[in-house]
């Protein structure tokens, strides 16, 4: 069980930096981090260095160990990340996927046959109570249904870090409670270091425990839904006006009301 | 029925999948065999093939020197170019991308124009190498091209594919600048090149396709479970661990060896590429065990039917394999396609 440490991380598209000198408290297992921010702030692309896919400078630690100074091969073995959305006309079924992603990298413990790569994916399945979907095509699957196939690829591999980017976008409101329920649980039962990139900041104060915004590259505020969530902070970050309310049942509820004249982003 | 229970026979049926093709494709070797302007029947190639010796001198001359040469072509290039277009879709993302599409053919029928028309080659081939030699530098060298500019800071995949186009009207241009300056005799030769034959065949230019074959296709074999991760998508692949750069260097280069020595040996034979991957993706789905082979049973299988039918349209004439190809090819693909379509 490591934490998750972001030291002076610092990414760059070419000449131009998107994040500088980012630092960060340590993610600790078992808690939910939401990357929030309005867009261009950063959030995907900090998702994506911490999963390996962009160059950083700076610091990545997974406990004392440097994970910029791992393969992609071992960080895979570490880390998984969910990008959005699965691409389209792909004829593979879901437990074909999970085989794939599997075999596609052998895990720490050694090579492992097809069919324990088959049975390791479906008790995944079973796991996420998805199991009738194993034998399916990815193509003919409902949107939630594929977001929860993206969900058991990006866990298959038994990762102490589970990175998320928008994992509930273009879901209907039944399966994006259920993919957040599902994320939050596993994260909370197996110890996992989860973040996730979200815009539904209703979503955030309900699943997360703790949330980090950024704005333009940098830290705007970082702690708990409860704390971070204030007005002037939507006025702030989003340049709109809103309020924030503790409903009768002790949930926050964010409500944005009107885009805040000369917002520039 | 459990869902483990359900994955194996998933496999088992598509193992018989792979049998049934490959029972096809003996099935069409022997006819293309038989199949010719002097009658020939099963029995008699049997004899040639187990008593050389003792066969009929016409008959063993027929056969070893000019039916099962032809044959035997039309499966390997069948393979190749097959193998060349499953891997491209897959590393490219693109189902429109084959060796046809993306400049391979193009530039090697601009190598072979070089050397019909100005006569013009590697100074190191004998004379008989000239124009599939030029073929080949020229084909392998556009997949090369291709593979410099994917690894040019910031060209994405789809700009691989939109380069390859352009290649495809660049090299097309520079053939008939050639063609509009060639002699007549050279315009015929030229004209003949490109539409795809198998009649230039020769035992040689087997063994240096199958060399090819049996140094590519153990890689191919590696590569399967990582083409497969690759399906989902490229930044999904890299978190599984996939170097996608490497991946995507190697089906390439497999892609230039296969497709370049395929079209310089025998012409442009366009459709095999392009439809072989998708007939097999369509019977057995895209796990790459079982989509690579069946590309290329498929691609073998479509190449010797076309051969066989380039014989049997006109009763003493072979009609050049590549027009055949197209002509037996659209079908078969359409039916599959609106076979999928009732199934779905």
């Amino acid at each position: 069980m490591r934490a998750l440490g972001v030291e002076n991380v610092a990414i760059a598209y070419g000449r131009r930096s998107v994040i500088g000198g980012l630092t960060l408290a340590p993610m600790r297992p078992g808690t939910l981090t939401a990357l929030i921010g309005p867009n261009g702030a950063g959030k995907s692309t900090l998702l994506r260095a911490l999963a390996g896919l962009l160059p950083s400078r700076g610091r990545i630690l997974l406990g004392d160990s440097d994970l910029s100074r791992m393969s992609l091969a071992e960080r895979a073995r570490h880390v998984a990340y969910m990008p959005q959305g699965l691409p389209q006309g792909v004829q593979l079924t879901v437990l074909e996927t999970l085989i794939g992603a599997l075999k596609a990298s052998p895990p720490v413990s050694g090579a492992l046959s097809a069919e324990q790569a088959a049975e390791r994916g479906l008790a995944l399945l079973e796991r996420l109570g998805v199991a009738d979907l194993a034998l399916s095509p990815l193509d003919r699957l409902s949107g939630g249904q594929r977001q929860l196939a993206a969900l058991a690829q990006a866990l298959v591999h038994q990762p102490e870090v589970l990175l998320l980017d928008e994992p509930t976008s273009a879901l209907d409101l039944h399966f994006q409670l259920s993919v957040m329920g599902l994320v939050r649980d596993l994260v909370a039962t197996a110890g996992l270091v989860g973040v996730i990139v979200l815009h539904d900041l209703g979503l955030v104060a309900r699943f997360a425990d703790r949330v980090v915004v950024l704005n333009d590259g940098a830290l705007e505020a970082d702690d708990t839904p409860q704390l971070t969530f204030t007005a002037p902070l939507l006025a702030r970050v989003y340049g709109v006006t809103g309020r924030v309310e503790r409903c009768s049942r002790g949930g926050l509820l964010v409500l944005a009301d009107e885009p805040l004249p000369g917002y520039r982003g | 029925m459990t869902a483990a229970l359900g994955y194996r026979r998933m496999v088992g049926r598509r193992w018989i999948v792979l049998a049934l093709l490959a029972v096809l494709l003996a099935a069409a070797v022997i006819g293309d065999v038989v199949t010719g302007a002097s009658r020939l029947g099963a029995w008699d190639l049997l004899s040639v093939l187990i008593s050389p010796d003792t066969a009929p001198a016409a008959v063993r001359v027929i056969v070893w020197d000019v039916r099962l040469p032809l044959a035997v072509m039309a499966v390997l290039v069948g393979v190749s170019l097959a193998l060349a277009g499953a891997e491209m879709q897959t590393v490219l993302n693109n189902p429109l991308a084959s060796p046809f599409t993306l400049g391979v053919s193009s530039a090697a029928a601009l190598g072979a124009a070089l050397a019909i028309v100005l006569e013009q080659g590697l100074p190191w081939l004998p004379a008989g190498w000239l124009v599939p030699g030029n073929a080949f530098v020229f084909a392998f060298g556009a997949m090369m091209l291709l593979q410099f500019m994917s690894q040019l800071r910031g060209a994405g995949v789809d700009a691989l594919v939109l380069f390859g186009i352009a290649l495809v009207f660049a090299f097309n241009a520079l053939v008939a600048l050639l063609q509009f300056i060639a002699t007549e005799t050279a315009l015929q030769q030229l004209v003949f090149w490109s539409m795809g034959s198998l009649s230039r065949t020769t035992w040689p230019a087997i063994a240096l396709l199958a060399g090819a074959l049996a140094l590519c296709i153990p890689f191919s074999a590696r590569a399967t479970w990582k083409l497969t991760a690759l399906r989902l998508g490229e930044d999904r692949a890299r978190s599984f661990g996939v170097d996608v750069v490497a991946l995507r260097r190697g089906a390439l280069v497999r892609v230039a060896l296969l497709a370049g020595l395929s079209v310089a040996f025998v012409g442009t034979i366009g459709f095999v590429g392009l439809v072989a991957p998708h007939a097999a993706r369509l019977m057995v789905g895209e796990d790459h065990r079982f989509f690579l082979p069946a590309a290329a049973l498929c691609g073998a299988l479509l190449l010797s039917l076309a051969s066989l039918a380039a014989k049997a349209i006109v009763p003493g004439v072979v009609v050049p394999v590549g027009i055949v190809t197209a002509l037996v090819g659209v079908p078969v693909f359409v039916l599959l396609v609106f076979g999928r379509g009732r199934s779905a």
